[in-house]
């Protein structure tokens, strides 16, 4: 496993050198976007229409944040975690394709058809740690922008973070084909059997 | 006689205003906990787990950023995860305690005013009228009340404020009662493999079996609430359920799915009759962050908050 301090957005180089296992700290800029954001990118891309941020340049962050606005009327995070990734699987690759996202960071990993997107457009998917939205919002250091408040609401529209060493990252999926969570999830399908003979133990013993 | 009946009456609406009072400042006392203090037996348990991997670096990572998010929540008094849930209520409403039914709303009216002050994510959304931005569902289902009748004059408050991803990988299984205790049991090392690293683990799992669909499923929530470690008082259940915590702890998840570590910080089981045609099956995981707080209220309105 190595550790890298990455500078956002990632290069194309920076991506082909990462393996599943690694640790990245990214500083740069991120935007957060979930199901609804996702979704109303894509429509709108499809209809021709211009979009507020360019994706492509931006670290990708499956979050649904707690903010707050202080006095002066400027936006703060609170806290602001990962969100579970897989519900973007059903079109993150498109996604990916579309807008040229490097950078995709969520949590609880995703899979074959954003493995085979990261692989073919040089993307990686990076986990932060789920739950640990204060150590997100500590990464934060600025909220630059936001789009699409009125219509998608707090969790559900886009921040525009300036993050600096934000992470770890646990690279899940490389822009080589590998899918971190993908294996895992086999050998723990395999291991099924074995959890379900120390139950039949228990039961025989009660008997 | 009629004018002292009157001044009676004056009195016992200035009490009911003063306990109101209480009831919501607790309530909003109570979700600010809830979302800001992990039980300390559940921080406990995460200390356990990480003295375990000291010597796996990914999933060293993943519990020390645990327990320091986890520290930074109770320093800075901010919720630890963005998520902070359907909101929840569990009441036990003594028989003499002196309201009952306006309990509802003085919750509803805690939950919207505690989304701003602690802050709470807003997370009712309606598929007609959007979100509100409060937390109070407009059709009025949320937040959700447990309710139980309990003798005394007491109430007790549990406020809940479970993340969204853990409740994804709930299931329910109505199964063959044919398949019996053996079936129930794989059907929740089933549900922990397909949810993998889905809903945060460490997980805690509670399992529901018998009553039927929507009580297997009650039963198991509920079950996620008993103190850490705890085992049934039938001494059978507290077996199946040393069982199941060996067993599910063989399925290599770990914290966050870094394939290394314990996985499953408790099973908890509660156990009901079940129609003789069915076996109900409920499993419902909460993620690392097990969030509750609980509060005791007397009917002159002095509140005990209870120590996890």
């Amino acid at each position: 496993m190595a550790i890298y301090h990455l500078q956002l957005p990632l290069s194309e180089e920076d991506v082909k050198k990462l393996q599943i296992g690694d640790n990245i700290y990214v500083t740069g800029k991120i935007v957060t976007a979930r199901d609804d954001a996702h979704k109303h990118a894509l429509d709108l891309h499809a209809k021709g229409e211009t979009l507020p941020v360019n994706f492509g340049e931006l670290g990708i962050f499956h979050c649904g944040p707690i903010m707050q606005k202080d006095e002066t009327g400027k936006w703060n995070m609170v806290a602001g975690g990962p969100t579970t990734s897989n519900r973007m699987e059903i079109f993150q690759d498109i996604f990916i394709e579309t807008f040229g996202s490097r950078l995709i960071i969520g949590k609880g990993g995703m899979g074959p058809r954003t493995t085979v997107a990261c692989e073919k457009f040089g993307a990686v998917y990076g986990m932060f740690t789920g739950g640990a939205a204060l150590l997100a919002a500590k990464g934060v250091k600025e909220v630059l922008e936001v789009h699409w408040y009125d219509l998608l609401g707090m969790p559900e529209c886009l921040w525009v973070l300036q993050v600096e060493e934000f992470g770890p990252l646990m690279i899940g999926i490389d822009a080589h084909g590998n899918n971190f969570f993908e294996e895992n999830r086999k050998k723990t399908m395999e291991s099924k059997k074995d959890a379900y003979a120390i139950i039949d133990k228990t039961l025989e013993a009660m008997h | 006689m009629f004018f002292r009946s009157q001044k009676e009456d004056t009195q016992k609406v200035d009490d009911t205003s003063g306990i109101k009072t209480t009831i919501k400042e607790t309530a909003i006392a109570l979700l600010r906990l809830s979302a800001t203090s992990l039980p300390h037996d559940v921080q406990q348990s995460m200390q356990e787990i990480k003295q375990e991997v000291l010597n796996h670096e990914g999933a060293l990572l993943q519990i020390s950023n645990i327990l320091d998010d986890v520290e930074l929540a109770r320093e800075t008094s901010a919720p630890m995860c963005q998520d902070t849930g359907i909101v929840s209520f569990i009441l036990s409403v003594g028989d003499q305690f002196p309201l009952k039914s306006e309990l509802k709303e003085i919750l509803r009216e805690a939950t919207g005013e505690a989304t701003k002050l602690v802050p709470l994510r807003p997370n009712t959304v309606d598929f007609f009228e959007g979100n509100p931005g409060n937390n109070i569902d407009p059709r009025g289902h949320i937040p959700y009340f447990y309710l139980d009748l309990v003798s005394g004059d007491k109430l007790k408050i549990t406020a809940m404020t479970k993340g969204g991803g853990s409740s994804n990988i709930a299931k329910l299984g109505m199964l063959k009662p044919g398949l019996g205790l053996k079936g129930a049991m794989q059907f929740v090392i089933d549900a922990l493999a397909e949810a993998g690293p889905a809903g945060c683990p460490p997980y805690r799992i509670g399992v529901g079996i018998g009553g039927g669909e929507d009580i297997c499923m009650n039963l198991a929530k509920k079950a996620l609430l008993r103190p850490l470690g705890e085992r049934h008082a039938d001494e059978r259940v507290a077996n199946l359920e040393n069982s199941l915590m060996e067993a599910c702890n063989v399925l290599p998840i770990g914290p966050m799915g870094v394939g290394a570590g314990q996985t499953v910080m408790d099973v908890n089981i509660n156990l009901a009759s079940r129609h003789p045609a069915s076996l109900p099956v409920g499993v419902v995981f909460s993620c690392w962050a097990l969030r509750h707080a609980s509060a005791i209220i007397s009917p002159d309105s002095s509140v005990e908050f209870v120590d996890y």
